[in-house]
This record gives structure tokens, C-alpha cells and sequence, in this order.
């Protein structure tokens, strides 16, 4: 599996992004410029945690609009992977290739803590090695992570099965809709989650629950 | 508009404007051998300040260790530097950031956090990790709570957008800080030792180029503010404390680091060296018509200096327009040891660079000594223990800090394996198995009665919470908040402080490699109690042995080391359970400290022991509650024939640590302490869902850890402060 990470102005979760591939694949992902208006060949882009443009009009908007969006938008129309992590999902749903917002924390401050979630959906190259129903930790640390969407598009999102992860009763950090954490583009090529996989792949930073999301890639991309 | 050519006469309200006593401008006129420009005027004012020039403590700091084998860089740079093995190195300072946090908190402890990030990266350092040592007044003081909102989302908001971790640090209140809060940010680094940038440029003809975001007029005289006592009028001083973009500073910290992998670089934020000439026409401006004085005094932030080796300015254009930064060259190096300043076509300012610096005042300040107050208070004997201890746990300084840390990215880097709430946060070294513990200390309580034992506690509590974690201890970086200097009791205060943690650095082979005084931290004439914080780092070879305070298991042991007299004097139990702040503060031991501190890191790196926490606050009976909560397994302890429960469980005697482990590894531990001639005793057994005292009084865990948690959120919220007797 070939990937790529993003590299937005304040971008800060670039190269956690870059170890957890680098350990999971055994590869060394492609760092992109965001003004290189071209991708390398690659199975999986990622769009990493971070301030991007420091969060300046709102998180993710200004990236929404960056060169290398064009590119990243042609990739998943493709189907090609991509995958949006805290800022990225920011910039993913900015970029319209995710429905809906994330809206200021309800508790109005930034929050970071482990989170329980539960993988709601295992039919996607994402999330096919873990248990439908399982409960998993990653942390979340985020600000502006509220999920919102009109009620049309979350029943969407609902009968479609694209809500990939939910926060477990009582984690809810943020005030999402439904207890969003994390979505599906209708293509399911596309993932957009607030909680970051990436800081849970090594025994030593406290869990492995990451680990299967970067499994289910590998095993469908290779 | 000033020059050296027109110049504008100084007169006497100038100088005094400029915090410039009448013997300073006359050592001024001296130096320069005329009346000096405007300009000038306001250079030697910020220079000359108390927070540039440490005129007041200069003679004291001197007396501080600074060196081991292990010291790269001592005091003096930007940021001390010590070798951690493999070509590594960490570097690191605190800095204060009092006066701004209390005028705009929001900023004022942003632009902190930014500031001490600047001084580490521009060693070349990456920066890993941020701890803080903030102090809020009374929390129904009617300013509290908005200080404690501002400051902690102003830390939240610089150094999470920065992607730095902030792993920990500390929160007290005290009626002291009142109108005077203290904002303490350390910033830890990592750099390979031969890619270390120092300040001084070496060598004529380079030139030197500005870097970063373009200057405004913000923070005019910010250094100076720093070096006055507050009075009710501080408040308009609001103007003058600057505005972060953490933004722009990630862009420059990205942009630094990749012009330092070249070696285009000579030295960056040039302190003048052997001569420099300005030209300000050059420098990227923000605001029109800027007075040569208005750039040469404000404090714009996210920007610096750079010093190039010549021929390398397009090389180096290319990367800070790559991060859209600005990016000027502005001047040269000279060999004329003089700062030349020009402007529209004159000079404003040509003055010998030893002038801001080595020829800067320094004074030895009169000092009235205080006896230490001595005497072992009275407490009334009946009071229940297990209700004083929920009390303790739920009272302002011993509460759960978890509201203040969950706002800051505390694992991002995915490098943080130690969170908030330990002894010490740990940091792996990136890519290895070592990592860095850090922490920061003082009991300002016991510095008022005793300002020498409290130097060396705040000395000693950091090395020991670095020990209990499994670190081996380094080295410290200070940051000295007193009140006035020029009251002799307060300058007592300062100078004991700096004996006292001078002591306990010898003692402990943890030399000084950098710090920050902040004086004048007064307002209407009341001082803070006295404050030196101290910022400790230690190395561990293989963070997989990490220590941690939690009980993990039913049936560990629970052991105590050191010995337990009963010391309540200006304990935590005193001050919530009985409402006094009397007695002597704790002696410190420092032989004891060390003695007991290295047999109990041998157990940690040997693998033997994963579950150590050292006592300090509310004592033993607090530490052991401490170990409970995290995984709710709770404890039966005790000790027979016990004289007095109270001071047992809630005096504060120093050099002490609990440890828990399984019952065969305990024999053995208790054993080979008891061959050492190491005060030790078992005290009971991990299990249950209670903590249960001699068999007899039980409180349940999750009750304790109600309290514990919930007393910031509540506070916060506006809520009651729950009281419960």
C-alpha cells in the first residue's frame, strides 16, 4: 500500500501520520506540499491533524481551497482512499467530500482525552478487521469537533451506513450529532473521523485500537 | 523624532518614564560620553530592566552550580543544553510571564508560551514538550476565575495550535496572588549536539537578516512593565502586552528548522557580538509612520534575527518564502563593537554594544534577615481522619487537575507516555527507547517562614519527582518570583531562596542551566509568597520501565521509605483542616533525599517496581489516595502502635516515597532497605473498593474520587464550592 500525507501551513499531526504508516506499512509515505498541485501515485491520502492556516475564517476552510485539493478531490473521485483525521476530517467536510460540519466543542473548550467509541460499521476498506459493535479508545484532541448536519442527511448517514464510528454512551466529548465521531462519503472511499488512530499504534503511548484501522487499508489496498 | 544628529533634550521625566533611576542615567551619560538619542534612551531602558539585565540578583545567581558532565550549555544562551547520550541533546528554560497574564490572561500567557518556544528553537531545538507552573489568588477572590479561563485557554490555544504537548506543570491558589498571578511556561527541546545554534555571531561582514512576522507597535516597553510593582492603574496598561499568532510561529519554527539542517545559518537572534549596524527602513512593518524608536522597543512577536554567512541570503529567502514568512536583510555584522541604528537616511542610535550588556548596573541590594519561624503547631487530636483526607482531596490546591490539562494536546507528537496527573510527565525520545521526565516544583507556603528550607524542598521535590517515575535527575531551569528587590526583607527572601536551591543542586548533582527572575511582583505594596519555581529534566535509558502512581493489582504491598516524624508546620492538613498557616516549614535532608532517592530509581530501572509515588502535599495519607483513585483499587493500611494518627498520615516530612508491589518482591525490597539503614515500613495491602485505616474507618474510593474530581470543573462552572466536613 503506497500513501501520501498532506502537509497544510500548521499542519502538527503530519508526522504522527507519517510514523503510524511508516510502522504499520513498513513504508515510508510521500510528504506532500499543499501548493503541489500534483500526487504521487498512491493508494491512500491522508489528511493529518493540525491547525491548518491557523484555523484563521474557519477549521479547515481555507485548505479546502488549497492546490492540492484539486488533485486530493480527483483521487477519491477515482475511488481512491482518503482518509481525514481531526483537522482533515475538518477539511474534508470543507471541501464538500463529506457531508455536513464540525461546529465549537458544546462545552466551548478544547478537549483532549481518551474517548470510548464503538465501530459501527466493519463493510468498509477501513474498518473490515474490526468487530461491528466493538468498542475501541483513541483519543480525541479538538476544539471545534461537533458533528452537525441537517436531520435528511444524518438519516442518510444512518440508513446508508456510513457512520463508521460513534462515541459509546456517556463519551460523547464534543456534542456531535448522533454521537458522531466519524463518517463515510457515499463512495465509502472516503473517511472523515475527530478521534486520532494515529496516537494509538504503539503499546507504549497507552493502546493499539489504531492499529486495525491501518490493517483493514493494507488488506484491501495490497 | 530623534536622532543622533537632532536630538531631542532628555529631561528628567524621560528618564524616570523609562524606569531609569538617577544614578543609572548618570552611568548612562558616562558610557556614552553625551546626552543619548531617544532611541537610545530607550534601548538602555529595556536593557537595563530588572527582567534583561538581572541587576538585582546577577551577584546571587552567580552562586548557583552550572556545570556537570553532562552540561553542554549552561546559563547565558537562549536555553541550556545537556547531553542525553547517542549525539543527543535537551534543551531547556522557563520563563515568566506574570504581569502581561494578569492585565490580558488570554495573551499575556500565550505570547509566554510562544516566547519560550522561541528560545528553544532558536537553539535548534525541536520542541517536545511545554510543562507550566501557574498561581492564581483566593478562587472567591472575584478576578480568579476569569484569570484561570484566560491563562489556561491562552496556553491551550498557542501551544495545541504550535502541536506541542503540554504534559503538565502546576496550580496553586493563594490569597498572595491575588492581584499579582504567576505564569511560569517551560519549554523542553530535542537537537542533535551538533546542530546547537548559539546567539553570538562570530566574524564581520555577515549579514543580518530579520525573519518571521513584520513589527508593529504592540508591547512597547513590555520588559519594563515586567520590572514595576502593579498598582490599581495596571490595568491600562493593556496596550502593551502583545498579541500571539501561533500560526505564524509553527510557519517559523518549520522555517528555522529548515534553514538550520543547511549550514547557511552563523547564529540566530544576535545579541551584537562584535558590532552590528541596522538599517530599520528595511525591517517589514506593519503599522505607518513607525518611529525608529517604536521598532527598535516593540515586542511584535513570532519574529527574529539571523545571522548568514555571506552569499547564503537566497538560499535562505527561499525557504521563508516557502512558509510565507517575511524575510529582510536589515543589516551587517561589524567589528566595531557597536550598535549603529539607522533610519530615513540618520543615525538614531550608535552605542558601544558592552554598554547593554556587561557594562549594564548591577547591584548587591541591602538584605534584613528574617528568622525562620520555627514550632510545631497545635491541631485538635479528635478530628476523624478519613473525612479530613475527602476534604483535602477536594480543596482547591489538591484537587484533580484535569479541567486545566484536558484543554492542552497533551499526546500530540505520539511521544507523551506519561500524561498529567503523575509524578512527572515522560516524553519519549523520538525514535528510541529513552525518554525525558519533567516536571516543575515549589511549595511557595513553606518559602514565606523559611525561604532557605524552601529553596531547597522546590529543588528537592522536582528531583524526587523525577525519581519516582524511574528518571535519573539532570538538571533544573529556575524561574525566581519574588516581590521588590529593594525591601531588604524581600531581598532576604531572594537571596536565601538562591542559597537554598543552590544547597540542594550541589547536594543532588542537578546543576542550574538557565532561569528567569521576575521580580517586583507586587501590587499596593503586598508581595507574593515567595516563588521559585523550578523546572526539572531527567533522562531514562528504557521507557518501558516507567513508574507510575496507580495501584495496579490487588495484594501489592504497600511500602513506605523514609521516616515519618509528623511534620505538620505550614502543612496542606493545617491549612484546610485547621485554618492556620503557622509553624516551621519541613527541614529537607538532602542526604536522606538522595540516599533514598537512588535506592528507590534502582528498583524502577531494574524492572522490579512499576507503582512509586513520592509525598509531598497532604502527606502520606494523600499519596497513598492518590495511587487509589486512578484504577479505583483500593488499600488497607496502617501501622501498629501508631502514637498519633494525624501527623502520621498528613505531616509532610520530606524524602519520602510509597511503593506497591506483589508480596515476594516486597520481602526482598523491605529487606535490602533495611541493610541500607532506609527508614521503611509496611504499611498494608492493595485491593477492595475502600481504604480502610486499622482495620477499623473505611471510605469508599469512588467517593474520595468524587471529591477529587469534581472540585475544578464545579469551581469553574460557577458553582458552590462544595464543602464537606
Amino acid at each position: 500500500m503506497k500513501s501520501a500525507v498532506i502537509v497544510f501551513p500548521a499542519a502538527n499531526c503530519d508526522r504522527d501520520a507519517k510514523v503510524a504508516l511508516t510502522q504499520m506499512t513498513g513504508k515510508t509515505p510521500a510528504m506532500v506540499w499543499h501548493q503541489d498541485s500534483e500526487l504521487p501515485d498512491v493508494d491512500l491520502v491522508v489528511l493529518p491533524g493540525g491547525f491548518s492556516y491557523g484555523d484563521y475564517l474557519r477549521c479547515g476552510a481555507m485548505a479546502s481551497q488549497s492546490a492540492v485539493m484539486k488533485s486530493v478531490k480527483a483521487h477519491a473521485d477515482k475511488g481512491g482512499m482518503v482518509l481525514g483525521i481531526c483537522n482533515g476530517f475538518q477539511v474534508l467536510t470543507e471541501s464538500h467530500l463529506l457531508p455536513g460540519a464540525l461546529m465549537r466543542n458544546a462545552a466551548l473548550k478544547f478537549v483532549c482525552r481518551p474517548v470510548g467509541l464503538e465501530i459501527e460499521e466493519t463493510q468498509s476498506a477501513f474498518t473490515r478487521k474490526y468487530e461491528k459493535g466493538q468498542r475501541v479508545t483513541f483519543p480525541v484532541a479538538h476544539g471545534e469537533g461537533s458533528y452537525f448536519a441537517d436531520e435528511d442527511t444524518l438519516d442518510r448517514l444512518d440508513g446508508e451506513n456510513r457512520i463508521a464510528f460513534r462515541y459509546a454512551k456517556g463519551e460523547n466529548p464534543n456534542g456531535s450529532a448522533r454521537n458522531i465521531a466519524g463518517i463515510l462519503s457515499e463512495k465509502r472511499n472516503v473517511l472523515g473521523l475527530m478521534p486520532h488512530p494515529e496516537r494509538v499504534v504503539d503499546d507504549v503511548l497507552g493502546g493499539t485500537d489504531g492499529r486495525n484501522l491501518f490493517q483493514s487499508l493494507i488488506e484491501t489496498l495490497s | 523624532m530623534s536622532s543622533v544628529a537632532e536630538r531631542t533634550a532628555i529631561t528628567p521625566e524621560m528618564v524616570r518614564e523609562h524606569g531609569l533611576s538617577d544614578s543609572e542615567y548618570a552611568r548612562i551619560l558616562k558610557l556614552m560620553g553625551r546626552e543619548p538619542s531617544f532611541v537610545e534612551l530607550g534601548i538602555f531602558s529595556v536593557m537595563w530592566s530588572e527582567h534583561c539585565s538581572y541587576k538585582s540578583t546577577r551577584v546571587h545567581l552567580k552562586k548557583l552550580p552550572t556545570k556537570a558532565a553532562w552540561v553542554i550549555q549552561g546559563p547565558g544562551e537562549n536555553a541550556g543544553v545537556i547531553d542525553i547520550g547517542d549525539g543527543d541533546a535537551a534543551i531547556f528554560k522557563m520563563e515568566s510571564h506574570n504581569h502581561p497574564s494578569f492585565i490580558e490572561p488570554y495573551q499575556g500567557a500565550a505570547t509566554g508560551v510562544g516566547g519560550i518556544m522561541r528560545d528553544v528553537f532558536t537553539m535548534g531545538a525541536r520542541p517536545i514538550a511545554m510543562v507550566n507552573a501557574l498561581r492564581f489568588g483566593e478562587p472567591d477572590h472575584p478576578k480568579t476565575r476569569h484569570l484561570v479561563s484566560g491563562v489556561v485557554s491562552g496556553i491551550g490555544g498557542y501551544g495545541n495550535c504550535m502541536g506541542v504537548p503540554t504534559v503538565g506543570g502546576e496550580v496553586n491558589f493563594h490569597k498572595s496572588y491575588n492581584g499579582n498571578i504567576l505564569v511560569n511556561a517551560m519549554c523542553v527541546g530535542l537537537a542533535r549536539q551538533d546542530k546547537i545554534f548559539l546567539s553570538a555571531a562570530k566574524g564581520a561582514g555577515n549579514p543580518v537578516v530579520y525573519i518571521g512576522s513584520k513589527t508593529g507597535r504592540d508591547g512597547i516597553h513590555g520588559a519594563t512593565m515586567a520590572s514595576a510593582e502593579f498598582d490599581d492603574a495596571s490595568e491600562e496598561k493593556r496596550p502593551t502586552v502583545q498579541v500571539g499568532d501561533p500560526f505564524t510561529e509553527k510557519l517559523l519554527l518549520e522555517a528555522c528548522l529548515e534553514l538550520m539542517a543547511t549550514d547557511a545559518i552563523v547564529a540566530i537572534q544576535d545579541k551584537g557580538g562584535s558590532g552590528i549596524e541596522l538599517n530599520l527602513d528595511k525591517v517589514p512593518q506593519r503599522e505607518a509612520n513607525m518611529t525608529a524608536y517604536d521598532m527598535m522597543l516593540s515586542e511584535s512577536q513570532e519574529r527574529m534575527l539571523a545571522v548568514l554567512k555571506p552569499g547564503r541570503e537566497a538560499q535562505a529567502e527561499a525557504i521563508f518564502r516557502k512558509w510565507e514568512l517575511d524575510f529582510a536583510v536589515i543589516g551587517i555584522t561589524t567589528d566595531t563593537n557597536r550598535l549603529v541604528v539607522k533610519h530615513k537616511g540618520q543615525v538614531v542610535a550608535d552605542m558601544p554594544i558592552t554598554a547593554l550588556s556587561d557594562a549594564a548596573p548591577i547591584y548587591e541590594r541591602p538584605y534584613t534577615e528574617r528568622e525562620p519561624l520555627t514550632g510545631e503547631p497545635a491541631y485538635d487530636k479528635a478530628k476523624p481522619v478519613l473525612a479530613s483526607l475527602k476534604k483535602i482531596l477536594g480543596s482547591p490546591d489538591m484537587a484533580s487537575r484535569r479541567w486545566v490539562w484536558e484543554q492542552y494536546d497533551h499526546t500530540v507528537m505520539a511521544d507523551t507516555v506519561q500524561v498529567p496527573g503523575g509524578d512527572a510527565a515522560v516524553v519519549r525520545v523520538h525514535g528510541t527507547k529513552k525518554a525525558l521526565a519533567i516536571t516543575t516544583d515549589v511549595t511557595p507556603r513553606y518559602c514565606r517562614p523559611d525561604p532557605f528550607e524552601g529553596g531547597k524542598q522546590a529543588v528537592a521535590e522536582a528531583w524526587r519527582n523525577l525519581t519516582a517515575v524511574g528518571a535519573t535527575p539532570l538538571a533544573v531551569t529556575d524561574n525566581l518570583n519574588y516581590g521588590n528587590p529593594q525591601k531588604p526583607e524581600i531581598m532576604w527572601e531572594i537571596v536565601a531562596g538562591i542559597d537554598g536551591i543552590g544547597a540542594a543542586c550541589r547536594a543532588l548533582d542537578f546543576p542550574v542551566i538557565g532561569g528567569n527572575c521576575s521580580l517586583y511582583n507586587e501590587t499596593n505594596g503586598e508581595g507574593i509568597l515567595p516563588t521559585p519555581a523550578i523546572g526539572g529534566v531527567g533522562l531514562m535509558q528504557d521507557v518501558t520501565k516507567m513508574a507510575t502512581v496507580a495501584f495496579k493489582r490487588a495484594d501489592d504491598v504497600i511500602i513506605l521509605i523514609g521516616e515519618t516524624k509528623g511534620h505538620l508546620g505550614q502543612s496542606i492538613y493545617l491549612r484546610e483542616i485547621e485554618g492556620r498557616e503557622e509553624g516551621a516549614a519541613p527541614k529537607v535532608d538532602l542526604g536522606l533525599e538522595r540516599k533514598h532517592g537512588d535506592f528507590v530509581r534502582k528498583l524502577i530501572e531494574a524492572g522490579r517496581v512499576d507503582t512509586v509515588h513520592d509525598v509531598s502535599d497532604g502527606g502520606l495519607l494523600v499519596a497513598i489516595a492518590e495511587m487509589a483513585m486512578p484504577r479505583g483499587i483500593g488499600a488497607k493500611a496502617g501501622l501498629a502502635g501508631l502514637p498519633q494518627p494525624i501527623p502520621f498520615w498528613f505531616g509532610e516530612d520530606q524524602a519520602r516515597y510509597v511503593i506497591a508491589a506483589p508480596f515476594a518482591e516486597a520481602e526482598k525490597i523491605v529487606e535490602e532497605a533495611r541493610a541500607a539503614y532506609i527508614t521503611v515500613a509496611e504499611l498494608g495491602k492493595t485491593g477492595g473498593d475502600s481504604l480502610t485505616l486499622d482495620g477499623k474507618d473505611s471510605i469508599k474510593i469512588a467517593v474520595l474520587k468524587d471529591g477529587f474530581e469534581n472540585w475544578f470543573p464545579n469551581y469553574m462552572s460557577g458553582e458552590e464550592i462544595p464543602v464537606t466536613n
